[in-house]
């Protein structure tokens, strides 16, 4: 299996995310960097808008993920509830 | 370690960027500036484009304008992307309020069912027509020269597409996907559309890219966006009791207002460079504005019935001073 | 009445439809040929575009709030930066030589990508694929932009940022960048995106955006880290874009496969070989190193490059021949490039030194097997042959690849000793290249790669000098002329960095900076 990964910035707004992130997906891996983190997560990972909406007590667009987002791999399938990652091989 | 930068006051060795200070003087230079002028390659090319053979990658022989200096079409709104962005950004929002507020209200249902059915009729074949600006704004940004006027067409080709998304809000809001469909039906095969619809096609294969910013944002632009926008709906809608309406088009109103003073700036500059492009613009407008007279027409008749023939004078009217403002000659 | 009828929640996809691609028709008063001229010349066959799967849906209501957010932090962050002279706090002048790289060979590409993205967004005969194409031209002129208005500030205070535009058409460095995006865009439609969607933003800019940038705010640039990363945002978008469009075109028809495997190959090479000045950038201008390229490298082409080509194998795409000589590269990249730059140091806007002592035991411990054998000798003669004041520069003008146009530098595969050189003879004339891959691509395409516009030809040829120029005049000094032309001011902008400009004056102002005299 291939890894996908998804790499953010560091600061107060992508906290909850890269928490919500790590929970939801088990087998994902930080890698920090200086401002920035990466998470690679074998095959397959998933944001849960759910989830991060919980930790910041607000509602959570996915689309907000964008003011964050500085790179990713894999394929993309998105909803209105889930921002998901993959290969297919 | 603390440093205490504040303390420390030293004298800049330039400025602003050597390009731009070869244009405007050795002083600091605003973000549009900096961000705009002579930002595309103007020489030793590598490739012709197998695309276009005949010509290099930036090629000002892609119209038949002519300047010396093709800075010289300045945006009076000082656009680079940020500025751009920001202003949309905060349209965006009045939108939004705007939107939310007829739709909280359930203000859509307090309109007469004419009223209704007039804007959805009127409105909704205009996400195509503005659909057709969107592609053809494009060309102009990939075929054009000199990022003064290149940049901004970029943006008015967004701007566009953002329009036809508010139509097609509009037509959600009032009505639902088949009144999409119903529309698009319209705009393909209804009779009093098809002039409109030929005139935007005929605008997809124009070649000279500065023709085509006379035919699409000085004439269509010129013409559509007072008639629908301003007669239908701010005049006859709201006295209707389709004030809802109004407010659903809001942006394109203010977008217009605030797009017209660019599109008059270009076309001022360009008529002002030599008589042969006053004579070419002249040209192009003489016999756009006719077709597209021709293609509103029909469409006027549904819309305002008998008072039709006296709102396209007036149209007319209007346009011909606007035009010969900018320097246009008779 | 049927107002009152609740009415069905869209879905995010069937919403964008209507936001999109249902606002296109067949048009019928124009025919589809003359609309969509460049639609068919390269041979790539669709026959559905209905099929393109949108790689992100982003109505413009979302684009500008989303952007808006993003360019108020930008420029917030800009003007804090600026105000409190933010550029005494990076680690060390030599540190911004690799920014001013960055302003004339990266920036100017951003502003083709934008025209390249305009011209494909109205090519392209499907909908959904223009409206992502012209989001991707919009979001490229931002990041030039933002690379202009963030480096603005270190220009008013450093030389050799000063003619970014001026240098990308004539600077001999340059013709590289420029040359690749040149090739890029006067490719089709369909090549001009797998070249710059997919091999250059999938594959290649995660190398520059993301390590190099990390590497950057490591490096108490600000400014950079904010560009870059903001930049970097939208690039998530722009990859998605890129993977889409291979996918759908490799799907609609079998036929396609051949033309995209010759496109991918090619544009692997000519990407690898544009990163070439990257690597340097990473391993050498950055004082302080976040990783060296080889482990980059390993991380964004080797780890994520190939998970690409094994998703991609079931089309079946197969990894470019280019692959195994790029992987023994990555052990000499870097260090062949900045010997390069070393040398001909004296036509650059920017400035070249050799490492310190500690510098070279990190190089020799991220390149074990060939920093200290092949390289350190070289450097450490260099610096000695510096401190009796016989700082090197070759005044020879190189022979070009007459492909990626790098002088030729690079060595043969498995002999990190020789210098490669490939030629090929076409209708009389004899034309060089650096390597296999890149005499591949000219004998693909020969009558394109012909018209390259080779700066050390047309120095000889006398069509660099400025305007007016006698070179028959008595003492006429050709080097001179042509720096000149370039606008390079010689002894602010070029040369080496050890008592240069840059570097007294950043010691001066930081020294003022630490004392309150």
């Amino acid at each position: 299996m291939s890894k996908v990964f998804i790499a953010l910035q560091t600061n107060d707004d992508t906290r909850p995310i890269i928490e919500s992130i790590l929970a939801d997906n088990p087998h994902a891996v930080p890698v920090e960097s200086p401002a920035m983190i990466k998470i690679d997560a074998e095959g397959h990972l998933t944001v849960k808008r759910e989830s991060i909406s919980e930790l910041i007590g607000r509602d959570f667009d996915l689309q907000e993920l964008h003011t964050h987002l500085i790179s990713l791999s894999g394929h993309i399938d998105e909803s209105d509830d889930e921002f998901t990652l993959h290969w297919n091989d | 370690m603390q440093i205490d930068l504040r303390t420390v006051s030293i004298k800049p060795q330039r400025q602003t960027y050597g390009h731009i200070a070869r244009r405007f003087g050795d002083k600091p230079a605003s973000r549009y500036q900096e961000g705009t002028f002579d930002l595309q390659p103007t020489a030793n090319f590598h490739y012709r484009p197998t695309w276009d053979p005949d010509r290099e990658i930036f090629d000002a022989s892609r119209t038949r304008l002519t300047m010396k200096d093709w800075y010289a079409f300045k945006d009076p709104r000082q656009y680079y992307y940020g500025a751009w962005t920001l202003a949309r950004a905060r349209q965006q929002d009045t939108a939004e309020s705007n939107f939310d507020f007829v739709e909280s209200r359930n203000l859509g249902a307090l309109l007469t069912e004419d009223v209704r059915r007039l804007a959805l009729d009127m409105l909704l074949p205009l996400r195509h027509v503005a659909w057709g600006a969107n592609m053809n704004n494009s060309s102009i940004c990939a075929y054009g020269y000199g990022t003064a006027i290149t940049q901004p067409c970029m943006f008015h080709a967004m701007d566009n597409l953002a329009i036809a998304q508010y139509l097609t809000r509009i037509g959600l809001l009032l009505g639902d996907t088949s009144s999409l469909a119903t529309a698009k039906e319209h705009w393909l095969y209804a009779a009093d559309w098809q002039g409109l619809r030929r005139y935007v096609e005929d605008c997809l294969v124009v070649q000279d890219w500065f023709e085509l910013f006379v035919a699409q944002n000085l004439v269509l632009d010129g013409l559509v966006y007072p008639l629908f926008y301003k007669t239908l709906v701010e005049d006859e809608l709201s006295l209707r009791g389709g004030t809802a309406v109004a407010m659903l088009t809001q942006f394109m109103t203010e977008w217009y207002a605030e797009t017209a003073k660019w599109v008059d700036a270009q076309i001022k500059t360009a008529c002002a460079e030599s008589p042969d492009n006053a004579a070419l613009v002249r040209g192009w407008v003489s016999a756009w504005q006719a077709r597209a007279l021709e293609a509103v027409m029909p469409l006027a008749q549904s819309a305002l019935g008998e008072r039709a023939g006296a709102a396209v004078d007036d149209l007319a009217t209007q346009f011909a001073a606007r035009v010969a403002k900018c320097g246009v000659p008779a | 009445m049927d107002m009152q009828v609740p009415k069905k929640k869209l879905g995010l996809k069937e919403r964008y439809t209507l936001m999109t691609r249902d606002l296109a028709w067949d048009t019928t008063y124009q025919p589809k040929e003359k609309v969509y001229p460049y639609a068919d010349y390269e041979g790539i066959k669709i026959h559905d575009w209905d099929k393109w799967e949108d790689p992100f849906r982003l109505t413009m209501d979302a684009y500008w709030k989303y952007q808006a957010e993003k360019e108020r932090k930008l420029y917030a962050i800009i003007d804090a930066y600026s105000q409190s002279n933010g550029h005494l706090g990076v680690t060390d002048a030599r540190y911004l030589n690799a920014i001013k790289i960055f302003l004339t060979a990266v920036t100017p590409l951003e502003h083709m990508a934008h025209r390249g993205f305009a011209h494909v967004g109205r090519a392209f005969p499907g909908a959904g694929a223009r409206v992502a194409c012209q989001m991707q031209a919009i979001d490229e002129m931002r990041h030039a932009q933002t690379q202009i208005h963030s480096l603005s500030n270190y220009n008013k205070y450093y030389n050799g940022f000063h003619d970014a535009p001026h240098m990308y058409d004539r600077v001999w460095y340059l013709s590289v960048p420029k040359s690749f995006f040149d090739d890029a865009i006067t490719a089709g439609p369909f090549e001009f995106i797998v070249s710059v969607g997919f091999s250059f933003e999938y594959v290649l800019t995660n190398l520059l955006f993301v390590p190099f940038v990390s590497g950057a705010a490591y490096n108490g640039d600000m400014g950079t880290m904010t560009f870059g990363f903001s930049a970097q945002s939208d690039e998530a978008r722009h990859m998605t874009l890129g993977l889409e469009c291979i996918k759908f075109i490799l799907e609609q028809d079998p036929a396609n496969l051949p033309i995209v495997q010759r496109w991918i190959d090619k544009w692997c090479w000519r990407g690898v070989r544009l990163l070439s000045i990257v690597a340097m950038m990473m391993d050498y201008m950055l004082p302080k190193r976040v990783m060296s390229w080889k482990e980059a490298w390993e991380i964004y082409f080797e780890e994520n490059g190939g998970a690409l080509f094994k998703d991609l194998a079931r089309y079946g795409i197969k990894m470019p021949a280019c692959a195994e000589q790029i992987r023994q590269e990555k052990d000499h990249l870097s260090h062949q490039v900045w010997s390069a730059f070393y040398n001909y140091s004296g036509a650059t806007d920017f400035h070249t030194w050799m490492p310190t002592e500690e510098e070279m035991q990190w190089l020799s411990q991220k390149y074990p097997d060939t920093f200290d054998k092949y390289y350190r000798p070289r450097f450490e003669f260099w610096r000695e042959q510096q401190e009796k004041g016989n700082r090197f520069y070759n005044k020879t003008l190189p022979m070009l690849c007459q492909t990626c146009q790098i002088p030729m530098a690079f060595t043969e595969p498995g002999d990190p000793t020789k210098i490669c050189y490939r030629e090929r003879s076409y209708k009389g004339n004899k034309y060089h290249f650096c390597s296999d891959h890149c005499r591949h691509i000219f004998d693909n395409e020969p009558e394109k790669y012909v018209q390259a516009w080779l700066p050390v030809h047309q120095i000889y040829q006398g069509n660099c000098f400025p305007e007016g120029t006698d070179p028959t005049a008595p003492g006429f000094d050709p080097l001179a002329a042509v720096l000149e032309y370039y606008r390079i001011n010689v002894g602010h902008d070029n040369g080496e960095f050890e008592g240069s400009e840059d570097h007294r004056n950043f010691e001066a102002w930081r020294g003022m900076a630490k004392r309150n005299d």
